[in-house]
């Protein structure tokens, strides 16, 4: 399958500094870091960065993270990071970080999982999942899209769904663990697929799915089961 | 040097076993495929060496299992910054292959393909001398299919995106011709020492 988008080698390859300029809470356990970078290229929705945190002692720690805002000319960028227990880079921005800490960026990266907007877009995603699948959202309504775009996102329950007072009629949420009164618990399922793949737009869905590897192994299948075609599922997984 | 206030990271030990960038993933062996898992069984899967070879050849399961079995025990590197060490995967060396097939002297890289149809570019030297395999065990048990079973190649020298799941063949060519990840802005060769991760790099 090819990519969506060329991406411009020499600008992957260069790390930037990043300065944090504010920091959002999104959930108990997630935020949403938004950072200046004067010289970042611009993005397409889907994309990721590499960033590094270096120790006094010259140790470096690198993670790959989806950007989750979308284009836009303001040279700032945001990321939405799940506090992982333990975890050596989270941690740190969940408990040391504050605005004017300066880190390093490089990207944005891989053409893949990228949507420029052009193509109807199908997004399942679950957790962290959703972050690219956000930027993608937004891009939509940045731009007054009218392609079409749906978003099925997956959160154990009401108080875990990330950006959850940004959703519109475009989001359908599911939840696995409890749900608003009236509101069915449970994985997502053919159900939930079956409305938007018996009527897809004239060209057919680009399919975007992200999350953990089980949510994704779970949701392509009900994709592929529903009649959408392998060849049009993109899918970036997570540990 | 641009130090980070108040990041120390977690207690190491820089073994020389992790190349720069990388973390020891412990335990875990996360899932990285940009495409649907496949229904492949090992009846449907197939392994075939074309392009610049004397004889084009393709094994079915049977025919492979019967090749002379190679191991490789060690460490694998994950693009995304894990690394995995102490793994044990079992299969067939992929110079048995590689000498049955016949490479032709003007054959100087080769395209590893899945049955999914991705793909990842390889010099025909980080292929051979005892550097890559075809294998459908893993610690001893078959493949999972989300890590490429029935087969998959494996590369261990070099990032891990170079180690085909479902792997379909291999297509011997006088020119590097960029893969999946290659097309989409990884680097062409993918050496986790010299970190070779973009086409920056």
């Amino acid at each position: 399958m090819p990519g969506r988008i060329e991406v411009d080698g020499r600008v992957a390859g260069t790390w930037q500094t990043a300065t944090l300029t504010e920091i959002r809470r999104e959930t108990p356990r997630v935020s949403t870091f938004r950072f200046a970078v004067p010289g970042w290229a611009g993005h397409v929705p889907g994309q990721h960065l590499m960033l590094r945190l270096t120790a006094e002692d010259g140790y470096v720690a690198q993670r790959h993270y989806s950007l989750a805002s979308a284009p836009d000319d303001s040279g700032h960028i945001e990321l939405t990071l799940d506090h992982v227990e333990d975890g050596e880079v989270s941690g740190w921005f969940h408990t040391v970080a504050r605005p004017g800490d300066r880190i390093e960026v490089r990207g944005p990266l891989s053409g893949f999982f990228a949507w420029p907007g052009d193509r109807p877009a199908l997004l399942l995603g679950a957790g962290s999942g959703v972050v690219p699948l956000m930027s993608m959202v937004r891009h939509h309504r940045a731009r007054g899209l009218t392609v079409p775009l749906r978003l099925l996102v997956s959160a154990r329950s009401p108080g875990d769904l990330i950006y959850a007072g940004e959703y519109g009629a475009e989001t359908t949420p599911v939840f696995t663990r409890s749900a608003p009164a009236g509101t069915p618990v449970g994985r997502m399922t053919a159900a939930h697929l079956a409305p938007l793949l018996s009527r897809p737009p004239a060209d057919g869905w680009e399919a975007y799915v992200c999350g953990s590897n089980s949510f994704a192994e779970h949701a392509s299948r009900l994709l592929v089961a529903a009649g959408q075609p392998v060849d049009r599922i993109r899918i970036e997984r997570f540990g | 040097m641009n130090t980070t206030r108040g990041f120390t990271g977690r207690p190491r030990a820089t073994g020389p076993q992790l190349p720069p960038g990388q973390y020891d993933a412990g335990d875990d062996w996360p899932v990285l495929s940009a495409e649907v898992t496949p229904d492949l069984s090992p009846a449907d899967w197939t392994f075939r060496v074309g392009g610049l070879v004397a004889e084009s050849r393709i094994w079915d399961w049977a025919g492979a299992r019967r090749l002379p079995a190679s191991a490789y025990a060690g460490d694998i590197h994950c693009v995304t910054g894990w690394s995995k060490f102490g793994v044990r995967f079992g299969g067939v060396s992929l110079d048995t292959f590689l000498e049955e097939a016949g490479p032709l002297p003007s054959a100087t890289h080769a395209v590893a393909y899945a049955h999914t149809g991705y793909s990842a570019n390889l010099p025909l030297a980080d292929l051979t001398g005892g550097r890559a395999w075809i294998v459908w065990e893993y610690d001893g048990r078959p493949l999972a299919p989300e890590h490429g079973g029935p087969a998959r190649l494996v590369v261990p020298h070099l990032y891990f995106w170079k180690s085909v799941k479902w792997v379909a063949g291999l297509e011997l060519l006088d020119r590097d011709e960029p893969g999946f990840w290659e097309q989409n802005g990884y680097h062409a060769r993918g050496n986790p020492w010299e970190e070779q991760r973009y086409s920056g790099d």
